[in-house]
């Protein structure tokens, strides 16, 4: 087990309800961006000496701009339905983790200074002035919510706390107070094309190297395309495929998939990530800034469809915005995205997930499985929270929960569910999302995976599980890393791909 | 004419006024509010008739704080839909003559004021006795709880304790319908709900009774899931098709 320098939460194999402890994640925050960071996206590099009257401002405009945010801060009636839904809490009994008291640090500055109630009867509405210390304490809690949307399929009026977060993130980011990792990252995709700041060549190189070693283990010269014009697909992947653990094995899996079913397909050098971490700071301009790339690689490239690899809040973008931001998609009636959406293959979904992808070939019989590859591993699927709460798949109701379901059972013959209230749209996050996946945070990662690592639990222990399939690049670093603290395997994460690289028939004669 | 019945002819104008502009101001301001992005909290319906079905759950039997927590549920829902009987009920001091189905409903209606008693204290008990609740509870929660229960209680007790002559009660309300005032009898039980509702009516728009018009603009629970099918652009952002 890793050594740390806080207390790991034991498994109990369920996860119980704390009482709260205030104040006991308050010494978490990770690191401030410099000013380099900053200004490299267009934000202030440092606290601005207006701070106050930039923050109240930012605040107006977005309430302007975003209905969602209007009616949240107005409908909340603490009813506490939502108090006992965020992992965060359950970790680390911080009440300021409560998704309606995460809400409150906001809500409390909205009524004093947007309310008639909060700027004439403060005390009685819970209304504050926006102090440093309000401001320190939005650095703080807004960074210790992963955006999972869990809150918001509890609350009886939809109140996320995402879109809360994200316009915290915001606000703080207007005035000069980013995140360190977030926003780095961000300036990494400006930059190079990618989240990891891999140059075209060492990907080039790397994807060499991977074919040889498909080719070496299998026998079949199974390609890795890159930048190829003309082919039918766009695969955008998260750069994590390209050479993490275990999110390489996925990779492989997909162009096997491509492969075994003969269908032509490129990566892009130019554009060369999945991730948009534009959501994570909620600022639609950076989001926009960096889905254009695919836009224009699959205008560069000619290609007929794009499809996305695993990763969740990529899959959320790419499902759920791409259409709006970039028109990848139909049903336009503008030249914007008219132009991208005449030469895109109307037969298939605009944007696909890889997932669809593999359904559907496996539907039609187009490829085949050994399930027995697979007998060595005793299965179970973590949902990611942006694909179960944030997307769709297939076009059915509940398609995101079905499809990877199948696809595991598809190729495997045992898989067991993890308790009910901890998978489809009730899934716990894995504790690294939305901008959290960084180690200054690692206390409330490590906290914020308990439920999970309980639901786990209990299925090791009832079925001997000893693989957790997931399809998101940051819940497979994420348990990568937090898997040892819980004395569980690391290698216990995985790919859905991953398990259908390992069952795939690749003999086309067969 | 006395100066009570002057006095609460005139609050009774300022509040109906007061709620009806606010709510209107509400929505108004709620629906010209653009929505930028497709965020249903997944899994959404895939037509608009799945959506409207959604929200009828949500709004009929409030799908998800079932889902959530069973006894926020149960006090919830117990008080909502009591209060709506009791609403309904009261449609007979404002019309003449009194619509069948409501003379169907007035014995429920009449009991279903209990039910709205015990439905606000169960709610109430929670603020203090969850330490989650207690933490996120401020002053207006507790007074809206006691403002609520002060109206459903003095109810209760001209119904079933101290009768007021409902006759006279009626042609008051008749005649600040039809602007040709009538006497309000001077009961004091009386006067205490007409000064609580009046109060209920003047809060609601500045208040978190908004949640009653708030949650049918909820863009995670009103979105149809199309994303995919139809491009969804709002007009502050349209400048970013180059």
């Amino acid at each position: 087990m890793a050594a740390s320098k806080f207390e790991v939460p034991e498994l109990k194999g369920y996860t119980v309800i704390p009482l709260l402890q205030k104040g006991a994640s308050a010494n978490i925050k990770s690191f401030l961006a410099n000013e380099k960071i900053q200004e490299d996206l267009g934000f202030p590099g440092e606290l601005v000496e207006d701070w106050h009257d930039k923050a109240i401002e930012k605040m107006g405009e977005l309430l302007g701009k975003y209905r969602g945010l209007r009616v949240f801060m107005d409908a909340c009636v603490h009813c506490g339905a939502c108090t006992d839904k965020c992992h965060y809490y359950l970790g680390t009994r911080d009440p300021k983790n409560m998704p309606v008291a995460r809400q409150d640090l906001m809500r409390q500055v909205y009524r004093r200074y947007f309310t008639f109630a909060g700027k004439y009867f403060p005390k009685l509405v819970g209304a504050r002035d926006l102090t440093r210390e309000v401001l320190d304490d939005w650095y703080s809690y807004y960074y210790q919510c992963s955006e999972c949307r869990r809150c918001s399929v509890y609350c009886p009026y939809g109140i996320d706390t995402a879109e809360v977060t994200m316009a915290g993130r915001e606000i703080l980011d207007s005035v000069g107070m980013g995140q360190k990792y977030t926003n780095e990252i961000l300036g990494k995709v400006h930059r190079i094309g990618n989240n990891l700041g891999l140059p075209g060549p060492a990907l080039t190189d790397t994807l060499e190297g991977l074919e040889e070693d498909i080719e070496a283990d299998t026998g079949f010269a199974v390609k890795l395309p890159i930048d190829i014009k003309g082919a039918e697909v766009l695969l955008i992947t998260p750069s994590a495929d390209f050479f993490s653990e275990p999110h390489v094995e996925s990779l492989i899996g997909y162009a096997k998939v491509f492969h075994a079913a003969g269908i032509s397909w490129t990566l892009s050098s130019m554009s060369s990530e999945a991730g948009n971490f534009g959501m994570f700071i909620g600022n639609y301009e950076q989001m926009h800034k960096v889905a254009l790339r695919i836009r224009q690689a699959a205008l560069e490239l000619g290609v007929k469809r794009i499809v996305v690899g695993e990763c969740g809040h990529a899959w959320r973008v790419a499902y759920s915005f791409w259409n709006t931001l970039i028109g990848v998609g139909a049903g336009a009636d503008d030249p914007f995205a008219k132009m991208l959406q005449k030469q895109l293959d109307p037969r298939y979904p605009q944007p696909a997930h890889i997932c669809e992808v593999t359904y559907d070939l496996l539907q039609q019989g187009a490829i085949k499985m050994d399930k027995e590859a697979n007998d060595h591993r005793i299965i179970t699927f973590h949902d990611s929270c942006n694909v179960a709460r944030g997307s769709n798949m297939g076009g059915i109701p509940g398609g995101q929960f079905i499809l990877p379901r199948e696809i595991i059972k598809s190729v495997a013959n045992h898989f067991y569910d993890m308790a009910p209230e901890t998978v489809f749209e009730g899934t716990f996050c894995c504790g690294g999302g939305g901008g959290l996946l960084t180690d200054d945070l690692m206390e409330l990662r490590v906290k914020g995976a308990m439920p999970r690592m309980n639901a786990l639990k209990s299925v090791v222990d009832a079925h001997q599980v000893n693989f957790m399939a997931t399809i998101c690049a940051i819940c497979k670093a994420q348990f990568t890393k937090v898997l040892p603290y819980y004395e569980f395997e690391m290698s216990m994460v995985g790919g859905v791909h991953q398990l259908v690289s390992s069952a795939i028939r690749l003999d086309p004669n067969k | 004419m006395s100066l009570l019945t002057i006095t609460f002819a005139l609050l009774f104008y300022l509040a109906t006024a007061i709620l009806i502009g606010g709510v209107a101001y509400k929505i108004y301001i709620y629906s010209s509010t653009p929505v930028p992005l497709k965020i249903p909290t997944m899994p959404a319906p895939l037509t608009t008739t799945g959506v409207v079905m959604r929200m009828g759950r949500e709004v009929v039997l409030f799908e998800s704080l079932f889902k959530s927590n069973k006894w926020i549920w149960i006090f919830g829902w117990m008080f909502h839909f009591s209060l709506l009987l009791v609403l309904l009920r009261h449609l007979r001091y404002f019309t003449q003559p009194v619509w069948s189905w409501v003379v169907l409903i007035q014995p429920f209606g009449r009991y279903a004021a209990f039910a709205m008693v015990a439905g606000l204290l169960g709610l109430w008990a929670r603020r203090f006795l969850v330490d989650r609740v207690r933490y996120i509870s401020t002053p207006s929660d507790h007074l809206m709880l006691a403002l609520l229960l002060g109206i459903g209680l003095s109810g209760v007790a001209m119904s079933f304790v101290s009768h007021v002559d409902i006759i006279d009660v009626k042609m008051f309300m008749l005649g600040l319908m039809m602007f040709h005032w009538q006497e309000l009898p001077p009961e004091p039980i009386l006067l205490v709900h007409l000064s609580l509702v009046a109060l209920l009516m003047i809060v609601f728009p500045i208040s978190k009774l908004l949640h009653a018009p708030g949650v049918f603009f909820s863009p995670t629970r009103n979105q149809v899931d199309d994303s995919r099918e139809v491009r969804h652009v709002a007009d502050w952002a349209v400048h970013f098709d180059q």
